[in-house]
């Protein structure tokens, strides 16, 4: 196997960001034709904050809500998915590192990997 | 104003805040807080977490055509990331405490300097720092790709930098905002990271930063799907759109237009927050 190096790893990364946007903007526009069909001809809601109900909160509540086929909950799926890019990218960090035995980039990314990870879980610290 | 035309304004809104951003390389978030808040009437936290949302679908969508240039170096923005996430986290644990009409205020204030920023030529400082021995121990002196072949540099002050991405970072998850122009700053001025380095390396940490406050938004219910979707989608493809057709011979002025827009958003931030309307 070839020697794993930065730009190799860089391209790679790069790749799996774009494909995790794509997929990410295609599983939104989806879900957004079929809210529009639904809720395009009521009033939008935005002036006075209310806050998500619990089912768009959560990550169990999100899958839940878009595998029930909610239409909300179908574009709040595709926004997770993109959220989860960049997280990916630095899961995916910590195994190139791992593979270059470099043990301060081990250690440096997994701390930002579990600051990411606490957000996600522990967000309403 | 029923959602149909709600939604399809605020893409085309978005479109061309995007494609703007792209083309000025300013960046689309700075203006969709402004833009939602100021002309559609949006609550600040709504404004704040689909704005979030459409900054990490550039930074992502963007990586894979800088990442081919060669320029970005991992190992610099990985170790920056520490500072931005842990102040995403903090900006977007403020979200939550101060009143919004702050959040406004600090907004416009952050959008002056932005303006005051991007309309500054850039001038390389004279003083000479000596390379930072932590930055050697921590492997991020590097090299980059010019027309005579590979350049070598060396970084500077790398605990200025890393509190400055702290700041960064903060700004980030208390706006919504991908503040590539602070993380540039402290790379390209305070670290003495060239140029074009600073530019890629910071794309890259811009998605990871709004990862972080995002997942607070998100549990705290500030990111809605129906705003959020034609914001992002709107961004994105103005975004990618803007990438493409870039020329050079017209950036200056559009530069000009939108530090022009942005500082009108800047003042009517400011003086809406201290009236307390939002």
């Amino acid at each position: 196997m070839k020697k794993w190096t930065d730009e190799k790893i860089e391209i790679i990364m790069g790749n799996l960001l774009r494909i995790g946007v794509i997929l990410a903007a295609a599983i939104v526009f989806i879900g957004g034709v079929f809210y529009l069909f639904k809720f395009g001809l009521q009033q939008p809601h935005y002036a006075i904050f209310k806050g998500e109900p619990a089912e768009y909160r959560t990550l169990s509540g999100i899958v839940h809500q878009a595998f029930s086929f909610h239409r909300r909950g179908i574009i709040q799926l595709g926004l997770l998915l993109l959220i989860a890019t960049p997280i990916a990218r630095v899961l995916f960090s910590i195994i190139a590192f791992f593979l270059e035995r470099d043990y301060v980039y081990i250690l440096v990314t997994s701390i930002v990997f579990c600051l990411l990870m606490f957000s996600l879980v522990f967000g309403r610290f | 104003m029923n959602i149909l035309e709600f939604t399809f304004l605020i893409w085309i809104g978005s479109f061309i805040a995007g494609f703007l951003g792209a083309l000025t390389g300013l960046g689309g978030g700075i203006v969709i807080v402004p833009m939602l808040t100021l002309m559609f009437a949006v609550d600040i936290r709504y404004a704040i977490g689909a704005s979030l949302v459409s900054v990490i679908a550039t930074s992502s969508g963007a990586a894979a055509a800088y990442v081919k240039e060669g320029f970005s170096n991992i190992r610099i923005g990985m170790f920056l990331e520490i500072a931005t996430t842990i102040g995403a986290l903090f900006g977007a644990y403020l979200v939550a405490r101060i009143s919004t009409d702050l959040i406004a205020i600090i907004f416009g204030i952050v959008l002056l300097i932005s303006a005051y920023l991007s309309s500054r030529q850039r001038k390389k400082s004279e003083i000479v720092i000596e390379p930072d021995s932590l930055a050697d121990r921590l492997k991020m002196n590097g090299s980059y790709p010019t027309p005579n072949g590979l350049q070598h540099y060396d970084v500077r002050n790398v605990p200025q930098g890393f509190g400055l991405m702290f700041i960064a970072g903060t700004l980030s998850g208390l706006l919504g905002i991908g503040s590539g122009a602070a993380k540039v700053l402290a790379m390209d001025q305070v670290m003495r990271i060239p140029f074009k380095v600073s530019t890629t390396t910071s794309n890259f940490m811009i998605g990871v930063t709004a990862a972080a406050s995002a997942g607070v938004f998100l549990s705290r219910g500030y990111i809605d799907p129906g705003l959020a979707m034609p914001v992002m989608l709107g961004v994105l493809s103005g975004s990618l759109i803007g990438a493409k057709v870039l020329v050079k011979a017209r950036t200056r002025w559009l530069r000009l237009v939108f530090g022009f827009v942005i500082l009108v958003l800047a003042i009517e931030m400011i003086f809406k927050g201290l009236k307390g309307i939002f």
